[in-house]
């Protein structure tokens, strides 16, 4: 039998959660499409692609702000990359960071992770690379055995890691 | 070492050795890199990008992988060494062409390159003839390592090397094979190789890159997608797996011209043969056409006039701006046609 959404209960939930309070406590949570939607833990598909968004400015759709948002380190905005198809910066992937997202998805077959070579001594990148593996073991077998305030603190631990 | 240096040369993407070189021309692997202090090269000032060229020439120059290596200032230079360059495979056109500071640092051996100001701050080149993938990767990876000791890289833990523009974001790397696919293009089975590149998503090119079409039968294959693979797992899928299949395929398709059509195959030899012996004018392309068909006739033992090394060492000169260069002025078209003919005919008028 379907589980009603807790939020609106009256659509059967689609989207099933296990929230992990500040406590450490675990708490599930089941809710319909559009309520997920609306509480912002789901999100539609993006699909917005450079033509896509092109049409939006050209038609000056609500979207103007967006294109016309401008990087604070360098001062190009992001209409400039879109009629040039180049970034002023490096801080421009921060600036435009959503933005980009999807037309980076769209260039490079989906991935969104650089995997490759790091700069530096190789060593660290090895250390780092062994360390993040060893906590993402971790990670798991403390989610198969409900160990759900480990698990929050691995999951922070991998996240530092990651944005480093 | 200088241009005219260079021109002494044979060249290292025409030396006609390494594996599979019956097929494989050369190969190229290069990477895309920034200096995270300064804005990408196309909103970067005339005085920044003056202080990027000086910054990296001289971290290029102290690297023991640049240990012979001269840098050319390309600002100032002469148009038709920069075209030498072009023609060499050293720069890129865009480079040659762009505005501002700009510059290369090339080894004496011509396999490596550091190019600096083209669409980003610093892309690095690694050349040789035949099928070298995993030695290019060692080499440009140890420069990449050197240059990183001493200029700060743009580099985010998620994306990757930041480039200015995201298709070559992540690895930043290019991996180009040029490939003489003379029997495929007779029998028109080169559009089939084509399809499956593109569902490979990888770019089908001319002789010279971006923007150029092939010009006897020579094609450039290269990866498109630089985010979410490791640079090894990309090279190997290239080295491995690829390239090596468009060769097997190119291979089959001479070997049935020779067992199905040997007239027609030798017909197209001698008759490129004919024209580059008796020609009293002739464009650079039209040359090439007749040079791949007779690199196509050596390759199938059916023309043992010349060998590859040969054949290659009339490629190099017969290109616009080596020719002008070697003649000591710019010339028009027709007038290089004509000097062209008379070059070729000299060269190849003991043959019989």
């Amino acid at each position: 039998m379907a589980i009603p959404c807790q939020a609106c209960e009256k659509n059967s939930a689609c989207v099933h959660l296990t929230d992990i309070r500040p406590s450490g406590e675990a708490v599930e949570r089941h809710l319909c499409e559009s309520c997920a939607m609306k509480e912002g833990v789901a999100v539609k598909p993006h699909t917005m692609s450079a033509t896509v968004l092109e049409e939006f400015i050209k038609q000056g759709l609500g979207l103007k702000s967006l294109a016309e948002r401008v990087c604070p380190q360098c001062g190009a905005s992001f209409k400039d990359f879109h009629e040039q198809g180049l970034l002023g910066c490096p801080y421009d992937y921060t600036a435009f960071a959503d933005l980009l997202k999807p037309i980076i998805e769209k260039a490079q077959e989906g991935a969104a992770r650089h995997t490759g070579k790091t700069p530096g001594p190789s060593d660290e990148n090895a250390r780092r690379q062994a360390t993040l593996s060893r906590l993402q073991r971790s990670l798991k077998q403390a989610v198969e055995a409900e160990q759900y305030e480990t698990a929050a603190r691995l999951r922070d631990e991998i996240r530092t890691l990651e944005e480093r | 070492m200088t241009i005219d240096d260079l021109m002494l040369q044979r060249g290292e993407w025409l030396q006609g050795t390494g594996p599979m070189s019956d097929v494989v021309i050369s190969s190229r692997i290069r990477l895309a890199r920034n200096l995270a202090n300064y804005p990408f090269r196309n909103r970067a000032g005339e005085s920044d990008l003056a202080e990027i060229l000086r910054t990296v020439s001289e971290a290029a120059l102290s690297c023991r992988s640049c240990k012979d290596a001269t840098a050319l200032d390309l600002d100032p230079a002469d148009p038709l060494d920069r075209q030498v360059l072009v023609e060499r495979h050293l720069i890129s056109r865009q480079l040659a062409d762009a505005p501002g500071p700009r510059g290369v640092v090339v080894t004496r051996g011509e396999t490596l390159a550091v190019m600096i100001n083209e669409e980003d701050h610093v892309r690095l080149q690694a050349l040789r003839s035949g099928l070298q993938l995993t030695t290019l990767w060692g080499e440009i990876n140890t420069l990449d390592d050197e240059l990183a000791e001493r200029v700060e890289f743009a580099f985010d833990g998620r994306l990757g090397y930041l480039t200015a523009c995201p298709t070559n974001l992540g690895t930043g790397i290019r991996v180009s094979v040029m490939l003489h696919l003379p029997a495929l293009k007779l029998t028109n089975e080169i559009v089939r190789v084509a399809r499956a590149a593109e569902e490979l998503r990888l770019a089908i090119r001319g002789l010279y890159g971006e923007g150029t079409d092939a010009v006897g039968d020579f094609y450039q294959i290269s990866n498109q997608t630089t985010l979410g693979k490791s640079e090894e797992e990309i090279i190997e899928e290239f080295g491995e797996s690829i390239i090596p299949r468009v060769v097997e395929y190119e291979r089959a398709a001479r070997q049935a011209l020779i067992e199905k059509r040997p007239v027609q195959l030798d017909d197209r030899i001698w008759r490129a043969f004919g024209n580059l012996r008796t020609a009293r004018i002739i464009s650079s392309e039209e040359t090439l056409l007749h040079l791949s068909h007779l690199r196509l006739g050596i390759a199938t033992g059916r023309f043992p006039k010349m060998d590859v090394k040969e054949l290659n060492d009339l490629i190099m000169p017969t290109q616009p701006a080596h020719l002008q260069k070697r003649t000591g002025r710019t010339m028009s078209g027709e007038e290089r046609g004509a000097l062209r003919a008379a070059f070729l005919r000299e060269r190849l008028h003991h043959l019989n």
